[in-house]
């Protein structure tokens, strides 16, 4: 009987959320009679199968799509070359420019918006006034509603010339005569500014709220009394941010890291519109790159050749096992934040 | 100094003076959380608190390392004068108050990491980097906190894998490590089975001999204990906390003047 | 005083001045920070509304584009294909959303529910453009042709995991007592769930769903090779040429939803390549447009349920 009425509630108490109310004998009879319930736990079960039947069809879809060009160039296609050829012409294709144009870019955008966000982050939770720390929160995240086209139009015909070109330039003519990360910032910047330097630019405008929204969860979600702790020694306010909060709370700003290197990963118009969309041979950031979805948004509406399409199809698999595999990692450290609760509570 | 800690019974009148309070009243916005309290805090002895839960008792012990400026809206009116500084004053260096003033608090906090970098926190704030100096700083802390045999083969574990016990005696090695004069406790053991708390006391009886220690408890039993020297406080008709009563510990017990105090301790009363 | 008493003195005093001056030009540092990062919002948003708002007056908002070339003209079609297309997302994604989220709230420590959530999970982290990949894969390459309803779908696919998180939030807020209420008057949990968790929710739900469309308004990656854009799309004419040759209403809707489409952000985009400058001015009027419907429905979203909220509490 138990059993029978298992299954058809579903477990409808769930016990591990309200173990006080086990249902009496009465009333579980009647559930057992009642109806509906069946085709509604049918109808909601059906949904959420779809949802993630969805999720496993982009992947297969790409997979699919993506055949022809696979089969054809292998891992060639992915491989780090210097003398990669891009060419709807000779159906010849390989990823490696734009894979490194986006790595690049979104790892740059990343140093960038960290200690900035951070810096929110802290300003947010420990020090603001409590007057400003909604209005200041809000418009963080204003900063990740604009629209990207409006962030690359912005960008294009503003942020370029009046920021980032002196930026650049100034990065040439110092860190550009490094002997090793010279390499990175090799001039001349490009004159109109439109770089990879300017993609990791605004990329970290547009990553910052994400990465700080997260954060400062962090920070909120860490006990008063480690702060209490810390100050009660004789710390600093920073020395108790940087040597116990932060410290506490590092795999969740980690987690932070890597939602914001997703999100950077996959971004597509603003970078389209400032990175100069073009696949010369040099690694430096002050000149004009390419990204993964760059090209596809430039070229798959008018890819012509069968290979074509599918190479840039492949492009789309790569950049999304790539955002997979940091969801699973991002997942896994907050798992981990998870399992170590408990011992904590143990006191 | 050392004899006069050796004579009993200890009264109001016979041991140096560590701490003053004068005149101390706390607001928590507008609210008045204690009102003009006058209580003096004996080297090297034990004062206790005590008195019904929310007269006040945290807040007067948060006002001795100012930890009271941590709370938003939290003002504080009078003196506290250690060693003839009064802790209140604007220009004073609240962070080096807190070094000199040290506290363990009611739940164990230690940080999440090693013991030993648990009790070399402190000492690595003010500069110390030898390795040597912090083993010996840790080693002697966490002696003095009775804890030492305990954990010497497992410094390097986290100080989360200890009980509840020994965590509190952790931070009791934690706020020892920065050498403090005067440590506060606020109840210190009340989150710990009777064992843990037994050690607790005990350890307090040690520490007694080097550090001036302020408890607050809602635990008769244990004030009557530990201290040497008891306050009494309650809340007036405003809900303000004041002090009704302060002597030594043996004097409030047997024969207190007030008979709130009387009905309190003998446990007629909250 | 122990030996390592006087040494920690030395140190300290030592110490005291670099850590307090450390100290201050840390905690002031994260206050610039702060500042800094808001530089760009008020930039970009008082910017786009001085240089965009110079070429914006009535014909922007009614008339179809004018000839490469020619100055005046608005952008009418790529407003009425925004309005079609987020409105298709909506109710692509809003049911199947809503019903997850009774799922994932309901069952959440199920093999179903655990997966349930990470598929929400990684579909909030896939890249707009490669919805767009899927959508042309699974929709315009079998029909044949782009069209809003492609465009929809695609959105749709971005908007669903907002949805379904919020939802799920405010199903877990709703109180149990509220719940057993119901479940005890021997009402069946199907009922339970629309008569009394549905409404309950319904704030936090429509929340989701403003801040999902504000977002999805403002994509452009995954139209570009589903609606693909169309600067002759005009409802007036498609309706009242439907009418007029007798069409039944499925036949205009059809005609409506199934023929690619602009939107604003596909508009921004094109113009801003051009090498006009009629059309370049009329590209920052368009990005005014889009930024302040965006900023609306997203802040609207805000205000709506911390007032909702604040009433529920006092
Ligand atoms: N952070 C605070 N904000 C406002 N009121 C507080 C705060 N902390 C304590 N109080 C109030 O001050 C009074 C004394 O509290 P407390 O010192 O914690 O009492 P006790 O430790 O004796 O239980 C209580 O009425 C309490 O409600
Ligand atoms: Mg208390």
């Amino acid at each position: 009987m138990w059993k029978h009425w298992q299954a058809v509630s579903g477990g409808i108490v769930n016990k591990k959320i309200k173990p006080a109310l086990k249902p009496n004998r009465i009333l579980r009879l009647h559930r057992i009679f009642r109806h509906g319930d069946r085709p509604w736990q049918g109808l909601i079960m059906v949904v959420s199968i779809f949802i993630i039947v969805l999720m496993a069809a982009i992947g297969w879809m790409l997979w699919r799509e993506s055949s022809g060009a696979r089969f054809t160039f292998g891992w060639n296609f992915l491989a780090p070359t210097t003398n990669a050829s891009w060419d709807p012409v000779n159906d010849h294709f390989q990823a490696w420019p734009f894979i490194y144009g986006t790595l690049l870019t979104s790892l740059f955008a990343i140093i960038i918006a960290l200690p900035i966000s951070l810096g929110i982050a802290i300003f947010l939770v420990e020090l603001c006034p409590a007057w400003l720390r909604t209005p200041l929160t809000w418009m963080v995240e204003l900063l990740a509603a604009i629209p990207s086209v409006v962030y690359g139009l912005w960008g294009i015909f503003i942020f370029l010339p009046v920021v980032v070109t002196p930026i650049g330039s100034f990065l040439a003519e110092t860190l550009g005569n490094f002997p090793v990360i010279g390499a990175l910032f090799a001039g001349p910047m490009s004159a109109s500014g439109a770089s990879r330097l300017a993609a990791s630019l605004i990329l970290a405008i547009m990553i910052i709220p994400t990465i700080a929204a997260v954060t400062r969860d962090v920070f909120l979600a860490i006990p008063n009394s480690q702060r209490e702790a810390s100050l009660a020694l004789g710390s600093t306010r920073w020395e108790t941010i940087w040597k116990v909060l932060i410290p506490y709370g590092l795999s969740g700003i980690l987690g932070a890291v890597i939602l914001g290197l997703g999100r950077a990963l996959g971004e597509t118009m603003a970078v389209t519109m400032v990175i100069g969309n073009s696949i010369e041979g040099s690694l430096s950031l002050l000149r004009p790159g390419y990204s993964m979805a760059s090209v596809i948004a430039n070229e798959f509406a008018e890819a012509v050749s069968k290979l074509h399409n599918q190479a840039l199809v492949e492009v789309g698999l790569a950049l999304f096992v790539m955002t997979l595999l940091l969801n699973i990692l991002a997942r896994f450290l907050v798992w981990r934040v998870a399992s170590r609760t408990p011992q904590e509570v143990r006191a | 100094m050392e004899i006069q800690t050796m004579v009993k019974p200890t009264t109001v009148e016979n041991t140096a003076i560590k701490v003053q309070v004068k005149g101390l009243s706390v607001y928590y916005g507008k609210f008045r959380a204690l009102t003009g309290i006058d209580l003096t805090v004996h080297d090297r002895k034990i004062t206790a608190i005590i008195g019904p839960s929310g007269c006040g008792k945290s807040t007067l012990l948060r006002s001795f390392n100012r930890m009271n400026d941590l709370t938003p809206g939290c003002r504080m009116e009078g003196e506290v004068i250690l060693e003839g500084e009064n802790l209140l004053a604007p220009a004073v260096d609240v962070v080096d108050i807190r070094r000199r003033v040290g506290m363990v608090f009611q739940r164990p906090n230690p940080f999440p990491k090693s013991i030993y970098e648990n009790v070399a926190y402190g000492p690595r704030l003010y500069g110390i980097r030898r390795k040597s100096d912090l083993d010996e700083i840790v080693a002697s802390s966490l002696k003095s906190a009775a804890l030492w045999d305990e954990v010497k083969d497992k410094l390097h574990q986290s100080g989360l894998s200890l009980s509840g016990g020994q965590q509190q005696r952790l931070c009791i090695a934690r706020a020892l490590a920065v050498e403090p004069e005067v440590i506060l406790m606020d109840e210190p053991a009340s989150a710990l089975d009777p064992i843990s708390t037994l050690k607790i006391e005990e350890l307090m009886q040690d520490l007694k001999k080097d550090y001036t220690i302020v408890i607050v408890t809602h635990n008769m039993q244990q004030a009557a204990r530990v201290s040497d020297f008891t306050a009494m406080m309650m809340i007036d008709e405003q809900r303000a906390g004041r002090l009704i009563e302060y002597d030594a510990t043996h004097i409030i017990f047997t024969r207190p003047k007030d008979k709130r105090t009387e009905d309190y301790v003998t446990g007629r009363f909250g | 005083m122990t030996r390592f008493g006087k040494l920690l003195n030395q140190n300290r005093i030592a110490h005291a001045r670099k850590r307090k001056t450390g100290n201050k030009v840390m905690l002031s540092l994260t206050g610039v920070l702060t500042a800094l990062a808001l530089v760009p919002l008020v930039w970009i948003i008082v910017y786009v509304i001085l240089r965009g708002g110079k070429s914006i007056n009535l014909d922007f908002f009614t008339q179809l584009p004018k000839p490469l070339g020619m100055a005046g003209g608005g952008v009418l079609h790529a407003i009425e294909g925004t309005l079609i297309v987020t409105l298709l997302a909506g109710i692509f994604s809003v049911p199947p959303g809503v019903l997850a989220a009774f799922y994932a709230a309901r069952f959440p420590n199920t093999p179903l529910g655990m997966a349930l959530r990470f598929s929400t999970d990684v579909l909030s982290g896939v890249p707009s453009i490669v919805v767009g990949l899927f959508a042309y894969a699974v929709l315009v390459k079998p029909m044949g042709h782009y069209s809003a309803l492609a465009g929809g779908a695609a959105l749709a696919v971005l908007m669903l995991p907002t949805i379904i998180r919020t939802t799920e939030e405010m199903l877990k807020l709703v109180p149990h007592t509220l719940r057993e209420g119901s479940l005890a008057l021997g009402a069946s949990e199907w009922k339970t769930s629309l008569s009394v968790l549905f409404p309950a929710a319904l704030n936090g739900i429509f929340t989701g769903f403003l801040l999902a469309l504000a977002r999805a308004a403002g994509e452009t990656a995954p139209l570009l090779f589903t609606t693909l854009g169309n600067e002759r799309y005009d409802l007036k004419a498609i309706i009242s040429g439907g009418v007029q040759s007798h069409q039944g209403f499925f036949q205009i809707l059809d005609r409506i939803v199934n023929q690619p489409v602009d939107s604003l952000p596909l508009t921004l985009w094109k113009y801003a390549q051009q090498p006009y400058p009629e059309r370049i001015e009329q590209a920052w009027a368009v990005a005014l447009v889009l930024m302040l419907l965006v900023l609306i429905v997203n802040i609207t979203a805000r205000v709506w349920i911390q007032v909702r909220t604040r009433r529920m509490e006092g």
